[in-house]
């Protein structure tokens, strides 16, 4: 049969068939084209994000914080990672030996992991947090379900206590809480960043989109701090804290050239690294944040006042027999009643009643201005928290018998730190520079407060103090010379002062020909019995001194010889 | 026309396999990259964790007391100590 002739193209349908069938089919591909332009053109934001969060990841770079080193590069404070376990509680499910494998790397019994996980109800829990990597890989190998981990940084101090109170340390989320690493938060502390990735089917990052923010690393600090002056200084501190049955101590040691801080210790401390159970009086910094009242330490600014004015040289005789000095309704005592002393006597021996003589020959504005220009009551701005500026009252405040006691240092108060820093206007002829926790390797121009000549005066007296003769021989040390003054003083307690309450307290430098460094050393409440400066804190600053120097190579200007001690019953006691 | 066709459709072939190709290479590379930055970070923390351990083992401290306690030593005293003064030429000795 012949196709051209089949009977059935012989049939005709009506047209409209035909066209319907188009029409029906148009629309057909009318709908469609408008749902490909409604998705791709119209609704597509949508649709990219829902596709792009199939592959697309943002994820964080993480920061480090910076280290702390001291000025020789030793490490003093390091970040390093750590892993928390935590878990969603609904979840958990410990199949077979799970569980007491688990507590087995954790260190933890089974009873407390399942109260943990039992007592939460909501979806979160830590299980252990601030465990070493190499345990966090072997519960990650355990595949417990609905057990996870994180990434967080733990900070380590591998000196402890030693420097606890110079460094301070950082709480939750690595932000610095206390000393060096809060006063430098800003400096240390590093910037998450993050980044949008693209990651195939096994998670793996195969291309990075974008950067949204980069990380920034946390700027590593190197401090003034010695690290082993500080450590020798924390020795030797805590040995005499003990020794003398004290209640606290500090010391803090100087450049005398840069005013960097070698060294700042308290006792009682605490080790930061683990911070169970501190108290108040650990954390104290006590030679920042607390105040005392210095005593005699005090009275060479007196004399350097008083030499300054051009009243008196250091040979003027000043009467201090017999030993006591009626101001108004108060009486002023020395320990051991001399005669007439002058004025480099009244410093090697301590005299009260002749430091309340010069100073009250002198207009208080003057005495004032001493004490003002070499930093007391000022806040010494170091950056450590709870700075003290310490108490010196206005001088038109002041009555005839509070200017003689703060001659020989009472009704005044000032911080350890404070203290030694004033001591560099006698170190350095007569200059002072600001204290830094940093290194200073260009130091600032001196502020002059007194003239070398006055500077050298008072040098010379503070030598004769820390001799046989003088308050304070235990300071002397083999091979250098020194200069220095004691202070003994009576604890003040709710106003009056208490009766067998002391702070003996020691500031000196050495070598005195060319004086290199500062130390103040500072003992609270010694309870064996003795109590003076000369004997509780001189020897702590010898033994530091020493060794400071040794350390910093400080060559001897004096004879190599065992130091010279006064024989029994010679020793001169200080007044109080 | 044809063989022009053709020409092109092979040329198109040639040209997306490349693509594929030069992607996947890329990609491998990347991840490459990434892991030797992963392998830098740990080994940055390492480096971290060893700084950490020998300034603990240097620590002042522990030196002190192994050299007094384990070794015996101590600082001569001041008798057995001499000071010896450089020679300056045209001066000579001093002390």
């Amino acid at each position: 049969m012949n196709f051209a002739t089949s009977p059935v193209l012989e049939l005709t349908l009506p047209a409209w068939r035909s066209r319907f069938v188009a029409l029906l089919v148009f629309c057909g591909f009318a709908v469609l084209a408008g749902r490909a332009v409604y998705l791709q053109g119209l609704h597509n934001a949508f649709l990219q994000a829902k596709g792009e969060s199939r592959y697309g990841r943002i994820i964080e770079t993480s920061a480090n914080r910076g280290r702390i080193t001291d000025r020789h590069g030793e490490m003093l404070a390091v970040s390093t990672p750590v892993k928390s376990i935590w878990a969603i509680p609904e979840e958990v499910k410990f199949e077979g030996p799970q569980l007491s494998k688990l507590a087995g790397l954790l260190g933890m019994p089974e009873r407390e992991i399942t109260n943990r996980i039992a007592e939460t109800g909501g979806d979160f829990v830590f299980i252990k947090r601030q465990i070493p990597p190499e345990v966090a890989d072997r519960v990650a190998k355990l595949h417990i379900r609905g057990l996870f981990q994180d990434r967080e940084y733990r900070r380590y101090y591998p000196s402890g206590e030693v420097t606890a109170h110079v460094l301070g340390f950082t709480g939750a989320g690595d932000a610095g809480l206390e000393g060096v690493e809060l006063a430098f938060q800003e400096h240390l502390a590093g910037k998450a960043g993050s980044r949008r990735v693209i990651r195939d089917r096994l998670g793996q990052i195969v291309e990075d989109v974008e950067s949204i923010r980069a990380a920034q690393q946390g700027k590593d600090i190197s401090l003034a701090l010695d690290a082993k002056i500080q450590s020798l200084a924390f020795s030797q501190l805590k040995a005499a804290v003990i020794r003398h049955r004290a209640k606290a101590g500090s010391i803090v040691a100087l450049d005398v050239g840069t005013g960097e801080v070698l060294a700042l210790a308290n006792v009682p401390t605490y080790n930061p690294n683990n911070r169970a159970q501190l108290s108040g009086a650990q954390l104290r910094n006590r030679a920042v944040t607390d105040t005392f009242e210095p005593g005699s330490t005090l009275k060479p600014f007196t004399i350097a006042a008083a030499l300054e004015s051009g009243r008196i040289t250091p040979q003027t005789k000043i009467q201090t027999a017999p030993g006591r000095f009626t101001i108004g309704a108060a009486t002023i005592r020395d320990a051991h009643p001399e005669a007439v002393l002058s004025v480099e006597q009244i410093i090697q021996k301590s005299s009260n009643v002749g430091a309340a003589k010069i100073a009250l020959s002198l207009p208080a504005e003057s005495l004032w201005d001493m004490f003002q220009s070499v930093g007391f009551g000022a806040v010494p701005r170091l950056g450590f928290p709870g700075e003290v500026a310490g108490r010196l009252r206005p001088y038109k405040t002041w009555r005839p018998i509070e200017q003689a006691t703060m001659a020989y240092g009472h009704g005044i108060s000032v911080s350890l730190l404070q203290l030694a820093h004033a001591y560099s206007i006698f170190a350095r002829d007569g200059g002072i520079v600001p204290l830094s926790l940093t290194r200073v390797d260009l130091p600032g121009t001196p502020r002059s407060v007194i003239t070398a000549q006055t500077a050298r005066r008072v040098r010379h007296m503070l030598e004769l103090a820390a001799q046989v003769g003088g308050t304070a021989p235990r300071a002397q040390i083999a091979g250098y010379r020194v200069a220095g003054k004691t202070g003994t003083a009576h604890k003040q307690e709710n106003g009056t002062y208490a009766a067998h309450k002391y702070v003996s307290s020691f500031v000196g430098f050495a070598p005195a020909s060319n004086p290199r460094l500062i130390i103040a050393v500072m003992i609270d409440e010694p309870s064996d019995g003795r109590y003076y400066g000369g004997e509780i804190a001189a020897p702590v600053f010898s033994r530091v001194m020493e060794g400071a120097l040794r350390l910093t190579g400080v060559p001897p200007d004096a004879p190599m010889r065992p130091v010279e001690m006064p024989a029994k019953g010679q020793e001169v006691e200080e007044s109080i | 026309m044809v063989r022009l066709n053709l020409f092109l459709l092979a040329l198109l072939t040639v040209c997306a396999l490349g693509l594929v190709t030069s992607q996947h290479k890329a990609r491998k590379l990347f991840a490459e990259a990434e892991r030797e930055q992963e392998r830098a970070r740990t080994l940055e923390v390492e480096f971290g964790q060893l700084q950490l351990e020998a300034s603990t083992w240097a620590t002042h401290t522990r030196v002190a007391h192994i050299a007094t306690q384990v070794l015996r030593m101590r600082a001569p005293d001041a008798k057995r100590i001499r000071i010896v003064t450089r020679e300056v030429p045209g001066e000579g000795r001093r002390q």
